[in-house]
């Protein structure tokens, strides 16, 4: 029989990122849902001393899977052991971050413990009152259609964007075990640590060997320091194609200074207009501003999936019927050109005021 | 050296739309491309071949219809091309998936394989990890550059936090970032050849030494779809039009200042 809730949790330089305290809160959430455990398997090389923050989010086990060969990621040592992992215990439910290293192993773990993965998901359900209650909430579906589904039993519900965004589906693994799905991160909030948590800690020796390594690691060069972190940022000032052009975004830059946020965007074929790193979306980043000022943003779905969790929107756009507009808590049909200095103006101006009074 | 290109036939993303009502894909009059991923794939293999010679074949689960996918690669410059399709391979998942290929894979012969990194519809990227898992051989996700010496590939990665040089070993598989190459346009002789060539046709009678009847399509899938829904529309703010641009600043400002941002 199996059972528990497993998350898959990588170090990388020494640190273990924000998604596996999300993963752990949401396993914890699952497993409690199923009078199951929540289990992190930490991987990696002297990673042990991650274990008590894994504890503290959630976890009520931690399998350490500790090997030099496991320092710096490479596919097969990894895939071996999680698959060793849950061979040995045989998990209901594995837990990925939908990270690139997360999207690199999980697919062929799954393939060779013969099981189904569902990618990216952003809500999973395994109890069906909750589930139709998200439906109510969030979907557009009739509630006699809601009603009508077939939820028993406690299979994972696993939701992911479709059709480019387009649309949700949700993916059930009703006759393999365990049922495995990627999480996007960023989605999924993130548990308050407690400190009294405790949890067993266990060493798994998987049999990993240096001749597991298939792929020789030349050089490593890490990325330039991302000193945009739009997925963090508590504003954000959003530009489309509307915004004409790189200066267009000049404008969004000086606006997100007064504020103190940041500039995102959403998806531009024009790579000179702004980083990538700051694009929102499907295939941008997933953001959750208190504020999301989105300056010639239509709002195609793929662009408003990575939004939709911003706290107020401010929407500036020519169109007044288009999708941003509908979302939006103030919509503005107007110029950005000759709005947003004025506004950065004006904001400027009321915070000077205010610092003087 | 012999390279086979994985591809996929994908409606043209930028022009896919919901309907309002029903919630499904409006799939009328919707152009079918290859996906951009394997696009960037073909178009490396194709200057790989010319770098170090051998072949580039391309290969592809799907209907009838792409054939028009295999013709334009055949277009672009691969040399032969093989559709697998079978009514037996209809509702198959990743996993389905990629046995299918890994088994038509199989009976090609390779050195190296290269598929998109993702589909612009499913956007699952699991199948290239699978079909590597399936064939027992290593893998390389996210590549950006590649070049091959002897019996290696050395290829650049991209994850998040960084990029790495990797070097491995053939019989290999990679997948490829949209930033791999920038795919060339078909050449008028390109296209008058690619619809001279054939191409192989593969359903599961031909691949039966390597796959079984439950292992492919719906039966061999272990997920299945509950079901699709559209998202709901949420309670309408204030659109503001006719206002002058200080009219818009102020309307902006009270907000703002409602709401605590300034």
């Amino acid at each position: 029989m199996s059972k528990n809730v497993f998350v898959v949790v990588v170090q990388h330089q020494g640190a273990i990122r924000q998604s596996a305290a999300e993963l752990m809160g949401e396993a914890a959430r699952l497993a409690a849902d199923l009078g199951q455990q929540a289990v992190a398997v930490l991987l990696g090389h002297d990673v042990a001393r991650h274990a008590q923050d894994l504890i503290q989010w959630g976890a009520d086990e931690v399998l350490v899977v500790d090997h030099p060969v496991l320092e710096s990621y490479t596919t097969e040592p990894y895939v071996k052991s999680v698959s060793h992992v849950i061979g040995m215990y045989e998990p209901q439910i594995v837990l990925f971050s939908a990270d690139s290293i997360g999207r690199d192993m999980a697919p062929r773990i799954a393939a060779r413990v013969h099981t189904g993965l569902t990618a990216d998901c952003i809500r999973l359900d395994v109890d069906g009152e909750q589930y139709r209650t998200y439906l109510q909430a969030e979907s557009s579906l009739r509630a006699e259609e809601i009603e009508a589904l077939e939820l028993s039993g406690s299979n994972l519900k696993m939701t992911m964007p479709a059709f480019g965004g387009n649309a949700m589906a949700t993916i059930l693994c009703p006759d393999h075990r365990p049922q495995m799905a990627t999480v996007r991160p960023g989605v999924l909030a993130v548990p308050a640590k407690d400190p009294a948590r405790t949890g067993k800690i266990t060493v798994v020796d998987v049999g990993l060997s240096p001749a597991d390594r298939h792929v020789e690691i030349l050089e490593s060069t890490e990325s330039e320091k991302q000193s945009v972190d739009i997925a963090a940022a508590g504003i954000l000032v959003a530009g489309g194609r509307g915004v004409g052009g790189p200066e267009g975004f000049e404008a969004l830059h000086r606006l997100a200074e007064v504020l103190g946020g940041e500039v995102a965007s959403s998806r531009i074929e024009q790579n000179d207009w702004v980083e990538k790193a700051r694009q929102v979306g499907q295939t941008g980043k997933t953001v959750r501003p208190d504020l999301y000022l989105a300056c010639g943003i239509s709002g195609a779905i793929q662009h408003m999936v990575g939004m939709e969790h911003a706290g107020r929107v401010i929407a500036i756009n020519k169109d007044a019927t288009c999708p941003m507009m509908k979302r939006a808590d103030l919509g503005i049909v107007g110029d950005l050109q000759e709005i947003l200095p004025k506004l950065t103006e004006a904001i400027a101006a009321y915070q000077a005021e205010k610092a003087a009074r | 050296m012999k390279i086979v290109v994985c591809i996929k036939q994908v409606p043209s993303v930028e022009t896919v739309k919901l309907d309002p009502r029903t919630n499904t894909l409006i799939r009328t009059g919707v152009p079918s491309v290859i996906n951009p991923d394997d696009k960037a794939g073909l178009e490396a293999a194709l200057q790989l071949r010319q770098q170090v010679g051998g072949t580039v074949s391309v290969v592809t689960m799907g209907p009838a219809q792409a054939d028009v996918a295999l013709r334009e690669a055949m277009a672009m410059g691969a040399d032969d091309a093989y559709l697998l399709s079978d009514r037996a391979f209809a509702g198959a998942d990743t996993y389905a998936t990629a046995t299918v290929l890994a088994a038509a894979l199989r009976k090609m012969e390779f050195d190296l394989i290269i598929a998109g990194r993702q589909a612009t519809d499913g956007e699952t990227g699991q199948v290239g990890p699978q079909i590597a898992e399936r064939l027992g051989v290593p893998q390389v996700s996210y590549v950006e550059q590649l070049s091959a010496e002897g019996g290696n590939v050395v290829v650049r990665q991209s994850l998040e936090e960084q990029t790495r040089l990797l070097k491995l070993q053939m019989p290999c598989l990679i997948t490829a970032l949209p930033q791999l190459a920038e795919p060339r346009y078909m050449s008028t002789w390109g296209i008058v050849d690619a619809y001279d060539k054939a191409v192989t046709v593969w359903g599961l009678a031909d691949l039966q030494e390597e796959l079984s009847a439950d292992e492919v399509g719906l039966q061999g899938s272990p997920t299945r779809m509950l079901h699709t829904f559209g998202k709901q529309a949420k309670a309408a703010g204030t659109v503001c039009e006719d206002l002058s641009a200080d009219e818009a600043v102020s309307a902006i400002m009270e907000k703002l200042i409602q709401w605590h941002i300034i």
